[in-house]
Parts: C-alpha cells; sequence; structure tokens
C-alpha cells in the first residue's frame, strides 16, 4: 500500500533522535488516530542547523517524519515553513489517501517546535500561529495514563 | 512465507479444492433443474447439508447456506428484529462483537430499537449474570459472539444459552471463529442461530451457513426464488457448499489432537514473548482462549509499523491497530478491555493454523525482541518513560 519511497524512508529513518539543549522543541499528538510526533531544534542565525525527531506512529508517519526532517535541515525559518504535509507527501511519490492525516502530523510538530523557539526568545515569526495539537513542554511527558 | 494470520482467513486445503472442482466444469448443473446432470447436485446439497448439522448438532432442515459470515450475522440479527418487533424492541450484545454484528445493532438502533452493549472484563469476558441482568420484558434478541476474532477469548456460551433459554429470549451467535475450532453442539448449548463461515477452517471464501433451530421463525431477508426452502433464493454455490461440507469435515477430524499441538505452539510463543520483550501485555483470557490466539500489546510502540517489520522478514501477521483497517479508530474490541489508546495502537495479533511450525515461531521470536527495541527506540512515549525511572 505504500510507495517505496516510504519503505525505504521507514526503513532506513533518517534524524531520529534527541539534540541536548534543544533550541526549539515540539510535541503533537494526531488527533485522527492518537499518534505522537517530537521534534528537536538547534537554531543560528534564524537557520535550522539540526532536526531530530521521534515519533510514535505508523509507517506512514515514521516515513514523513524522516522526510520532513531532511526537507527543511539547512533552511531559514522562514523557508522551512513552507514546507507544508503536501510537500512532503509528494516528495514521498504520495500516501494512501487514509494515510495523509499521518503527514499533518510532521508538518505540526514542526511548528510546535518552532513555536517553542520563538516563545524562548520572545520572537515573533511572521506565518507562525500556536500550534493546534501543541502538547505543553513544561509538562514534561506526553503520556496520557 | 510465515503465515500467522489464520483468524483472518485460510488456504483452501487440497482435499477441500479436490472435492470443488468437478462442480465448475463437469457437475455445473443448476440443482433447481428436472434433468440428472441438476438432480445429481440437489443431492449433493442434501448430503453437505448434513455433514455441516452433524458437525453442529443440528438437523440439516436446520442448516441454510449463505455467502458467508457477514450475510448469517446480519440476516439473523435484522430478521429476528423484523419479525419480533410487535413482542419488543430490545437486543443485547456485547462491545466486543465483530463488525458484522455492531453495525446491524447500530443500524436498528436507528430504526428505533433499542441495544444494551454489555461491557466485558479485562479478559473479554461476560458473564451470563450479566446477560440475565440485562433482560426485560423487551428483549426478543442475545447475539453474543462464540470466540472474539482479535483477542481469541471463548465466551461461556452454553452458560448464557441456558439463561436465554430460561427466559425465552432467542439466543444468536457469530460463531465465526469458533466453528471448525471447537466442538458445538447447538442442542445441548441452547442456541438458536449460529452465523459460520467456510473460509476460516481452510475452506473456500464466499460461503457460509446460518443455522436456524427448528421453530424460530427468521423472515427472508433476500426475496427471488426457491433455493433453500425459499428462505435464502439465489443459485446455489454448489462448488462452495461443497468446499465448505469437506472442509468442515476435515477441520473435525482429529479436534482434539490437531488443538492440543496447536495450543503447545500458542504457549511456547506467550511464553517465549513474555521473557524476551519486556513491557508488553497479552490481550486476552490466558486459558479460555482459542487455541491459535496469540495478541499481545507492546508498550510506547505502535502496531502497524512492527507489521510492516515483520512482514519485510516474510512474517504475515495482523494488528488491532487502526492503520490496517482503513479506519483510524484503534481496535474497539482493545479499548473495550480497559486498554489505554497507545496500547491499543500498539496491539499484534499471531494466530496460527495447522501447518505453522516450533522453528517458524523460533524466527519469529528472533526478530520480534530487536523490531519491538528498534521502534522504541524511535518513540517519544518511551523516552518519556525512561526518564521518568531514570
Ligand atoms: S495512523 Fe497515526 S500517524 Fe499514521
Amino acid at each position: 500500500m505504500y510507495s517505496e519511497k516510504v519503505m525505504e524512508c521507514f526503513m532506513n529513518p533518517q534524524n531520529v533522535g534527541e539534540i541536548e539543549n534543544a533550541d526549539g522543541v515540539g510535541t503533537v499528538g494526531n488527533p485522527r488516530c492518537g499518534d505522537i510526533m517530537k521534534i528537536y531544534l538547534k537554531i543560528e542565525d534564524n537557520t535550522i542547523k539540526d532536526v531530530k525527531f521521534k515519533t510514535f506512529g505508523c509507517g506512514a508517519a515514521i516515513a514523513t517524519s524522516t522526510m520532513m526532517t531532511q526537507m527543511v535541515k539547512g533552511k531559514s525559518i522562514e523557508e522551512a515553513l513552507k514546507i507544508n504535509n503536501e510537500a512532503v507527501a509528494e516528495a514521498l511519490d504520495g500516501l494512501p489517501p487514509v494515510k495523509m492525516h499521518c503527514s499533518c502530523l510532521a508538518e505540526e510538530a514542526l511548528q510546535a517546535a518552532l513555536w517553542n523557539y520563538a516563545q524562548k526568545n520572545q520572537l515573533s515569526i511572521e506565518g507562525l500561529n500556536p500550534p493546534p495539537n501543541y502538547v505543553a513542554e513544561e509538562k514534561g511527558s506526553t503520556e496520557e495514563n | 512465507m510465515i503465515y500467522l494470520d489464520h483468524a483472518a482467513t485460510t488456504p483452501v486445503k487440497p482435499p477441500v479444492l479436490e472435492a470443488m472442482l468437478p462442480y465448475f466444469t463437469e457437475y455445473y448443473g443448476n440443482p433447481s433443474s428436472v434433468y440428472k446432470l441438476a438432480q445429481r447436485n440437489k443431492k449433493t446439497l442434501d448430503d453437505a447439508r448434513a455433514v455441516v448439522a452433524r458437525h453442529l448438532g443440528a438437523e440439516p432442515k436446520e442448516i441454510f447456506f449463505t455467502s458467508g459470515g457477514t450475510e448469517a450475522d446480519n440476516w439473523a440479527i435484522k430478521g429476528i428484529a423484523a419479525a419480533l418487533k410487535e413482542k419488543g424492541n430490545h437486543i443485547i450484545t456485547t462491545n466486543i462483537e465483530h463488525h458484522a454484528v455492531l453495525h446491524p445493532c447500530q443500524h436498528l438502533e436507528k430504526l428505533g430499537f433499542d441495544v444494551t452493549y454489555l461491557e466485558v472484563d479485562g479478559d473479554g469476558l461476560v458473564t451470563p449474570e450479566q446477560v440475565e441482568q440485562a433482560i426485560r420484558a423487551e428483549t426478543i434478541l442475545i447475539s453474543i459472539m462464540y470466540a472474539n476474532n482479535e483477542i481469541g477469548t471463548i465466551m461461556p456460551i452454553a452458560e448464557i444459552g441456558t439463561v436465554a433459554r430460561a427466559h425465552g429470549v432467542v439466543f444468536h451467535t457469530d460463531a465465526v471463529q469458533a466453528v471448525g475450532h471447537l466442538p458445538i453442539d447447538v442442542k445441548a448449548e441452547n442456541i438458536d442461530l449460529l452465523s459460520l463461515s467456510g473460509h476460516k477452517f481452510y475452506g473456500p471464501k464466499g460461503i457460509g451457513a446460518l443455522y436456524v433451530r427448528r421453530g424460530v421463525k427468521l423472515p427472508s431477508f433476500l426475496h427471488g426464488g426457491g433455493q433453500e426452502r425459499g428462505k435464502r433464493p439465489g443459485t446455489e454455490n454448489v462448488p462452495g457448499i461443497v468446499g465448505l461440507a469437506t472442509a468442515i469435515d476435515l477441520a473435525y477430524q482429529d479436534l482434539a489432537v490437531k488443538t492440543a499441538r496447536i495450543k503447545t505452539l500458542r504457549d511456547y510463543l506467550i511464553d517465549r514473548i513474555f521473557e524476551r520483550i519486556p513491557y508488553c501485555r497479552l490481550n486476552g483470557h490466558r486459558h479460555q482462549r482459542l487455541a491459535n490466539n496469540v495478541n499481545f500489546s507492546f508498550d510506547f510502540v505502535e502496531g502497524e509499523s512492527l507489521l510492516l517489520l515483520l512482514d519485510i522478514e516474510g512474517i504475515a501477521a495482523s494488528s488491532g491497530s487502526a492503520c490496517t483497517s482503513g479506519s483510524l479508530d484503534p481496535s474497539h474490541v482493545l479499548l473495550a478491555l480497559g486498554l489505554p489508546h497507545e496500547q491499543a495502537h500498539g496491539s499484534i495479533r499471531f494466530t496460527l493454523g495447522e501447518d505453522n511450525t516450533q522453528a517458524e515461531l523460533d524466527l519469529v521470536l528472533d526478530k520480534l525482541p530487536v523490531f519491538v527495541e528498534r521502534m522504541r527506540s524511535m518513540s517519544p512515549l518511551y523516552e518519556d518513560f525512561v526518564q521518568k525511572n531514570s
């Protein structure tokens, strides 16, 4: 059901992990399926120097996490914000319709991490809105039980 | 390939296929016609009906062939609702039924029926007392599955049958996962209606049956010709029916021996998974479960990603995870057991078959811990868990 690209990204995920003392961290839950993604950003001079992710989700979620992190690495914040879920899905040669929502997870997690960065540094970034499914980092937990 | 999804479907056994083949090309007559070619098939149908009846403890006249389990369930539930709507509008079922039962019930709710969905316990069981307490004057039907397709839990059907009979309420059981795997006696267990499906016990797909106890008035679901004594019109699927009868016969041959062997394999797999993988949970009752069912939740891991990894190794299993079914909700069965969302999303079901070997399970046991570990290393939930516990 998945394209070869998706399977490739799923089998060889890139940028998995954590960044110590990250400049921005964002966790979002997918309201459709309950899956969860966390993004860590290292930002210097308005540029995304490094990005890592952790995902609790399906194959499509892991593949989009990989693809999205690859696409935003080295980009300026403004450029990164232009990369939406459709662009990520397209780069993966498409996703099954029922799996399109999985690609939103990556987009929203990135926005949440950038939002977190902006909050910390009291910046206002044009085009960046408070993410809808934002799980506040202060709680230090995304677990429900 | 290592096929561990026998609850989804089974391959047709060679003798079953062999029995069916002549009915496609040689004995293709329509059993309703008068000439010899056709009459021969009428006899074939009678014989097949008798075989199916014998294995259920029923009479041949009580067996009606259908297109499968879903049709049988729909017919039983909507049929009884239509037949008895003057008497009452209340139906009792459970919250872990197959969708072929749940969705007809939900449909009937829209038509004004009142449905009680009994809540199962953490092992997936309802008690006969729960059933009895739910019965009202208006109760017209109790529909409770024989054994659950996801978690393998076997319901106390005979006891529920006793309760239903004592209160004079029609009792239907969706026995799609049980027929061919468990000894069944519809008379002793006070079952009024029972659904079964051929492809769950090495028969062909597209054929099933509904047992309707003599005396239970069930209107036809389809309207047309006079087949199946007018109750289920449509030219009979003769090859399918022959296949179903042959398969059920084979299934009940040496059942105890086969069951014991598969159960040993099942327990081998369960015990070793517990040994090798921390933070996991066996879903369903430990003992009162189908001999071939193993269903685990692995904490912090989502099911579909595990399935994909297993598939790449040639291991076919299934998951209660939303992602495989095309719907996004986690398994209603696992949620009904009280599992939190993430655990319900992280389940894997292995259902063994007659041909599986211990060597195959050893391969699964080699790979699975590695895959779980790998997915955990990517999981934000695991990260939180480790942080909290360090
Ligand atoms: S199904 Fe949840 S992220 Fe894909």
